[in-house]
């Protein structure tokens, strides 16, 4: 009796985190269910956060392995844009569907790399640099678009279309491929060698490297992560609405930042959840939509936001202090 | 007799102040070294550089002989050499197996953690060093833990590996005489099985009782190396120690 309550109890302190945010999700949606019962039966509601979701997952997800190694990006919501260009343009061009991915991939990881090793190298405060970085990187943008947009409707007959975003008997494909790389992602936070140097050096970076642990190198690698997530997630945009515009992206940049710390990851560094972060998006995500759905007005969607944030981050305060 | 590691004439500056000057020092295979100095000798800065923490400015580095480049601690460790640092280095987010563990996870291929034989390893250790009353789940953070137990943890990683050279910086800091008998009885078994142990302490007497042979670290020189023979008792170590520092 007494082992089973403190296996319990065990189960509760380890995820604590990760529940809360499940505990804010399900408040969410009752909240909203009881507010707007039909709207909330209706699947076209649910269909359109599943439009938002994955491409909340993809940016979202690599910022936890980041904030929890200890630094903090903000550029990747300009890189989004850079590898959705680099996609689009070479789609354009005539270029095969599946290479202009993979380019776009490899530009989000290439502009992600460049970030970490100039903060890392140069020990720049990450918050201030990347911030540089957003603007400079749709400074590109702009400049290299002249504000246009690219419209690429022919991609619609190619098999990377179907696979990616399309839709197999009424599922979105987006989703699949979103919870495949959340999966992914849960091991290779927990139970991979990167995602447990990245606990260690965002709890303590001397330590880690008086263990041997190339910090420079496990940051850089998480700034690279962050940039692929980054360029997924633009791609997978891109793809779903047949559009590159200069703009995008730069709507996600504080919803994704709100995702990862409603989700339970704490500022500090050293700390992480996977699955909390899936609730913060889900959070997020029917946020948006929800107070439509309710009936109030769209001007009292970011009041909301707000409060969404501050009272979860307070909830998350009864999960203690940073341990020392 | 086969020195595992040497340093020879290594300096080492931060910025303006030379930390390290010309130091030289080796370990043999089944002795234990005391380093003594006073605070701000450079003992610290010695042993960062021993293990590749800090990178020499001059001189160079040997391992059993053979010089070596490019002196990383994750090389230092792969080559046997354990450190337990002065301020334990370990996470205390984290559990106690990744504690144990860290740097030099026991991985599968492509790098996944193999997480069931960490943690019965971790509690044979935990269990082997007897850090602890209470029964310690080896998956709690560290951050749970007393100033001893953390220091246990901290061992067991330098024992996990068998490593031939285990340097101990101030390792009874803080420690109950209980816990501070317990690592004594630590070195002494290493030693019965013929590896070495560089032992760094403030405490003349514990320093004098393990050890077998004394180097004193003045001001980042090496001012004195002594065999246990030429010594009669710590207070004569003490006289010594003072008689350098006085010459300043």
């Amino acid at each position: 009796m007494n082992k089973e309550k403190s296996t319990l109890v065990n189960i509760f302190h380890k995820n604590g985190r990760a529940l809360g945010s499940m505990g804010y999700f399900i408040l969410l949606m009752i909240v909203f269910l009881i507010g707007a019962p039909e709207a909330w039966m209706r699947p076209s509601l649910h269909q359109s956060v599943f439009v938002m979701l994955p491409t909340l997952i993809f940016l979202v997800i690599p910022l936890v392995f980041l904030v929890a190694s200890g630094e903090i990006d903000l550029s990747f919501a300009s890189t989004y844009a850079v590898a959705a260009y680099v996609f689009a343009i070479m789609v354009k061009s005539g270029i095969d569907p599946a290479i202009a991915i993979l380019a776009g991939i490899l530009t989000g990881a290439i502009i992600g790399a460049l970030v970490g090793a100039l903060i890392v190298v140069f020990r720049l405060s990450s918050l201030v640099a990347s911030l540089g970085m957003l603007f400079l990187l749709r400074g590109v943008i702009l400049l290299l678009t002249e504000s246009r947009s690219i419209t690429i409707m022919e991609i619609d007959t190619h098999w990377t279309y179907y696979t990616l975003v399309g839709n197999f008997y009424g599922f979105p494909m987006q989703i699949f491929w979103a919870s495949l790389f959340v999966i992914y992602c849960y091991y290779l936070f927990s139970k991979h060698v990167f995602g447990i140097h990245i606990h260690h050096v965002g709890d303590n970076s001397v330590s880690a490297e008086q263990m041997g642990i190339n910090v420079k190198a496990v940051k850089i690698k998480a700034f690279m992560f962050v940039g692929i997530g980054a360029a997924i997630g633009g791609i997978f945009t891109t793809l779903i609405t047949y559009t590159f515009f200069p703009t995008q992206g730069f709507g996600y940049l504080l919803l994704a930042l709100a995702a990862v710390f409603v989700g339970g990851t704490p500022y500090w560094g050293g700390l992480g959840t996977i699955v909390g972060a899936i609730f913060g998006v889900g959070i997020i995500a029917y946020m948006e939509i929800g107070i439509i759905a309710i009936g109030w007005s769209g001007t009292w969607r970011q009041f909301f936001n707000g409060l969404i944030i501050l009272l979860a981050l307070l909830g998350h305060r009864l999960h203690g202090e940073r341990v020392r | 007799m086969e020195k595992i590691i040497e340093l020879k004439n290594v300096t080492k500056r931060f910025g303006g102040i030379t930390a390290l000057n010309r130091a030289s020092l080796h370990v043999n295979k089944g002795e234990v070294v005391g380093l003594i100095g006073d605070n701000g000798a450079g003992k610290s800065t010695l042993i960062k550089t021993l293990v590749g923490v800090y990178g020499p400015d001059e001189g160079e580095i040997a391992i059993r002989g053979k010089k070596v480049f490019n002196w990383t601690a994750l090389k230092a460790r792969e080559s046997g050499i354990e450190t337990v640092f002065q301020d334990r280095a370990l996470c205390p987010q984290q559990s106690i197996v990744w504690n144990i563990f860290m740097g030099k996870e026991l991985r599968y291929p492509f790098g996944f953690v193999r997480e069931k034989e960490q943690v019965k390893e971790a509690n044979r250790l935990i269990r082997e060093i007897g850090f602890t009353s209470k029964l310690i789940d080896a998956e709690s953070p560290v951050g749970n833990l007393s100033g001893g137990e953390r220091q246990g943890v901290a061992i067991a990683r330098a024992i996990y590996n068998n490593a031939e050279l285990i340097i101990l910086d101030e390792p009874t800091n803080a420690l109950s005489l209980n816990e501070t008998q317990k690592v004594f009885e630590f070195v002494n078994n290493v030693k019965k099985s013929n590896r070495s142990v560089l032992f760094i302490g403030h405490n003349i007497y514990h320093v004098y009782d393990i050890s077998d042979r004394f180097v004193i670290l003045d001001r980042g020189e090496v001012v004195h190396q002594l065999n246990k023979e030429e010594i009669q008792s710590p207070e004569e170590l003490m006289k010594l120690m003072r008689d350098t520092i006085k010459k300043h």
